[in-house]
């Protein structure tokens, strides 16, 4: 089956184009003989939310850690095609993977926060990156905490073990840590499956002001979730990239009856 | 609300690209690795050269007649075979006891115990005793088999001893393999209506059966390997016959390994006889070890069980 | 029938079972028995306390335990200075960087060289390190505390590094994830937070290295020298507990002091390892229940 291009409506416009902060540039990826990814092509606009979303098992979280290249840790994986960030290929033989991560910043689906004390579980990144003094460090700490949310909470007790917090107060930390080693671009991956509703509620707030210093790309398989927080959205099935643009064009007027049909509820 | 500082959008059309990896930082990021593989070499080289060195020492002593013939002459010169027989014999002895015992508690921990303050006081129990030293066992030999069971000197009071100390060994594999069954199996059949018991031995054991006899074989070489514990319970310099019951005191390779290195009063002219004897058992425990380990090697790939 | 077959299997399992703490209660009982009667001659306080033991003296014999204590304190303390670091490294190496066909080599490697009779270990001790030690530091007689202590090093060695590499494979994968999705590198994930989160178990680890050497019997006969004295010196000759029980037993006459001080020795030994083990089993499941939340 042909795989289909996004429609031409939907590419930013030359101008715009340029400042795509991440250019997807027919992306293939194969588990083994798996065919997982189909020639996909996205930008991805700076100082936006872009969801990803569709059913499960259809490569959203794939493709989200080919952006910062997280499938390197899995064996047997093959890659073809490009992903341009800020107009570099992160694929060239000679990116700076590490470098790479500490711009390109991910949340997982499942808190995982170090078995350390809230603060140094912050702390962590920047050291290792040799951000500044003890006394820089602190601070950052505390913006970070304050970035995501969390400040009031754990001022008091930022010794205390990350694991002592509740399950949405563990993903903020998360997030805050991605944010201590000053990313441009934050990835999530489905952040809030594992929290209930108000934590989730809070967490897609977060994410909505977050916008307006990192791009952020967010996979769901929840599209109220989709259509509650992104201003763009990219529909993936089965691998192949289905449709993308505005989330509000394409949740009144999708082109697509696949996309319709996820839409209604049919599937996934 | 303040945030960490990003660097600013430059003007569009010139973005910050992502720097090429500096040679030097790859090179400190595996340098830490190649550190620390340096102690595991040189222990991995170490046991190669003792094994190097034993086989070029001891092979040249080695022939059907050191293997089949008895010592003479004071121990400079015949073989080693009522050792070996010895060996053989109390391992033997050891293992007819623990290998029931053993699988019988290992198939109570893994189907029958219950997560109750029982349980945990026999798995305590067992892994202590997995952990005393093998002077202990001997001590413990002579105190219940020697005197108080009036067994004396003998090759039963050694081989209970022996099968007392690889007790825990057997009872921990057992029932490792025999948790390793899937419940479906055990669901399988008593749902035809078959009594537990039943159940295990049609549809479990025989599965676990592999990964048992690789833990008996495992007990089985390191029995073999063990002094202590016959030291004052049985094993004795020289006889002149071959054991003739369980109630006899017998020879042992490797008590002989250390009676001829530290006891034989001729110490350098037995050397050689030491090596071939070091050698001989080396390669007896060597070789259930390899067995035990293709057994484990094959079970690992093929279950069948496993989707 | 077939219900009272299952009820008398299910009654031999669990005598089966029971076996193991009646075990472990009748050495504790024997050991102690026994060894209680030699202090119907032999003050406690002596035993306990005194620092000489001379039980073949033609005075009054002596049954102090100090030297034994300094000799198996001190043989198995300079063995895990070397094993320990050596033990950590190579787990360390083994659980963050080999994968697939060359790990199992390894770890099969390690698990036979486990399997090597203490005797045979001790020979080598004898033959190869005694003459090694005389020649590279000038000193009349290899049997010693340095040669000894080689030995329990390399003995622990496998145990050290078997416990530990099982430790850092139980740390989820999830904690590297994270550190890589900050740009770390492998090298200080593996030493800033594997590592550190593994420190209960890697603990037992060198907590049974520990009990593995204290416990060491025939190596230690061959090679360390056995005067027992307290040692000052790595080329001064050692004698341990182990050492002790073993020359000794066969020494003295059945029934007399000598022969009880014997098994209050054994008591002393088994003591020390049954505390030593069973506090790494408390380690082993606090590390492994601190990953399962």
């Amino acid at each position: 089956m042909a795989s289909l291009k996004p429609p031409a409506a939907y590419r930013l416009p030359p101008a715009a184009k340029e400042s795509a902060k991440i250019a997807i540039d027919r992306l293939n990826l194969w588990f083994g003989t798996n065919h997982v990814l189909k020639d996909v092509s996205l930008d991805i606009p700076p100082n936006a939310v872009t969801a990803i979303m569709g059913p499960s098992g259809c490569g959203k979280s794939t493709l989200l850690r080919c952006l910062n290249r997280m499938n390197d840790l899995v064996l047997d994986t093959k890659i073809t095609g490009r992903i341009l960030i800020d107009g570099r290929d992160i694929f060239e033989g000679d990116t700076d993977v590490i470098e790479l991560r500490k711009r390109v910043g991910m949340v997982f689906q499942k808190p995982n926060p170090f078995p350390k004390s809230i603060y140094e579980n912050i702390a962590f990144g920047p050291r290792i990156h040799r951000m500044g003094n003890p006394d820089a460090i602190q601070a950052l700490v505390e913006k970070t905490l304050v970035a995501a949310n969390l400040w009031n909470e754990v001022k008091d007790r930022l010794q205390d073990n990350a694991f002592s917090l509740s399950g949405g107060q563990q993903q903020r930390l998360c997030l805050a840590r991605s944010l201590s080693v000053a990313p441009e671009i934050i990835l999530l991956d489905e952040p809030a499956s594992a929290l209930d509703p108000a934590s989730t509620a809070r967490l897609e707030q977060l994410v909505v002001e977050l916008k307006e210093r990192y791009t952020i790309v967010i996979v769901t398989h929840n599209m109220q979730q989709a259509a509650r927080v992104s201003d763009y959205c990219a529909f993936l099935m089965l691998g192949e990239l289905v449709e993308c643009g505005p989330t509000a064009r394409v949740f009144t007027k999708p082109t697509d009856k696949r996309t319709e049909d996820f839409l209604a509820g049919k599937f996934g | 609300m303040s945030l960490p500082p990003t660097p600013e959008p430059l003007n569009p059309g010139t973005p910050e690209p992502l720097p090429r990896a500096p040679r030097r930082k790859h090179f400190a990021s595996n340098a830490g690795f190649i550190v620390l593989a340096v102690p595991l070499a040189a222990f991995l080289a170490f046991v190669i050269y003792m094994f190097v060195y034993l086989s070029v020492n001891g092979a040249p002593v080695l022939s059907w007649r050191f293997l089949t013939q008895a010592p003479v002459n004071g121990m400079t010169e015949g073989g080693i075979m009522p050792c070996i027989i010895g060996t053989i014999l109390v391992t033997f002895v050891s293992l007819v006891f623990s290998i029931p015992v053993g699988i019988f508690a290992g198939i109570y921990l893994s189907e029958y115990a219950a997560n109750n303050v029982l349980t945990r006081l026999i798995r305590s129990s067992i892994r202590s005793l997995a952990g005393i030293p093998s002077i202990v066992y001997g001590l413990f030999g002579v105190a219940l088999f020697v005197s108080a069971l009036h067994l004396g000197l003998s090759i039963l009071a050694s081989g209970l001893t022996l099968g007392l100390m690889n007790l825990p060994w057997i009872i921990s594999t057992a029932e490792e393999s025999i948790t390793a069954i899937p419940s479906s199996f055990r669901e399988g059949a008593l749902a035809l209506g078959t009594t537990k018991w039943e159940a295990i031995r049609h549809n479990v054991l025989p599965f676990a059966f592999p990964g048992i006899l690789t833990g008996v074989l495992l007990a089985l070489a390191r029995t073999m390997g063990e002094t202590a514990p016959i030291l004052f319970t049985g094993v004795t310099y020289f006889t002149r016959e071959l054991p003739t019951s369980l109630m006899s005191k017998f020879m042992a390779l490797p008590y002989h390994l250390f009676a001829l290195t530290t006891q034989h009063d001729q110490v350098m002219k037995v050397r050689p006889i030491a090596f071939g004897t070091a050698l001989v058992l080396l390669a007896l425990v060597l070789a259930f070890d390899a067995v035990a380990f293709a057994i484990r090697m094959r079970l690992a790939g093929a279950n069948k069980w496993q989707v | 029938m077939r219900r009272t077959a299952d009820r008398v299997a299910h009654g031999v399992f669990l005598a089966a079972a029971l076996l193991g703490v009646i075990v472990l209660l009748g050495i504790l009982v024997f050991l102690f028995a026994y060894g209680v009667k030699a202090f119907k001659e032999i003050p406690v306080f002596r035993f306990l306390f005194g620092t000489v033991w001379n039980p073949d003296a033609y005075g009054t014999k002596q049954f102090g335990l100090i030297p034994l204590l300094w000799g198996s304190f001190l043989t198995t303390l300079i063995a895990l200075m070397i094993a320990v670091p050596f033990g950590i490294a190579s787990a360390l190496f083994i659980a963050e960087r080999l994968k697939g066909k060359v790990r199992v080599v390894v770890k099969t490697m390690v698990e036979l060289f486990a399997g090597f009779p203490s005797v045979v270990l001790g020979f080598f001790g004898l033959v190869v390190l005694a003459p090694l030690i005389t020649h590279v530091f000038h000193v009349s007689s290899g049997l010693n505390l340095l040669n000894v202590s080689l030995l329990l090093a390399f003995m622990s060695l496998p145990t050290i590094i078997s416990v530990s590499d099982d430790a850092l494979r139980v740390v989820p994968h999830s904690y590297r994830e994270a550190a890589y999705a900050l740009g770390a590198t492998p090298w200080t994930t593996a030493l800033r937070i594997i590592l550190p989160s593994a420190k209960s178990g890697i603990l037992a680890a060198c907590m049974l290295g520990f009990g593995r050497a204290v416990g060491e019997t025939m190596a230690v006969l061959m090679v360390a020298g056995n005067a027992p004295i307290m040692t000052k010196s790595l080329f001064e000759p050692v004698r341990t507990i182990t050492s002790t029980i073993a020359i000794e037993l066969g020494e003295s006459s059945f029934g007399s002091a000598h022969f009880y001080s014997l098994f209050a020795l054994g008591a002393v030994l088994f003591l020390i390892t049954l505390g030593t083990n069973l506090l790494a089993e408390t380690l082993i499941k606090r590390e492994k229940r601190s990953f399962m939340l």
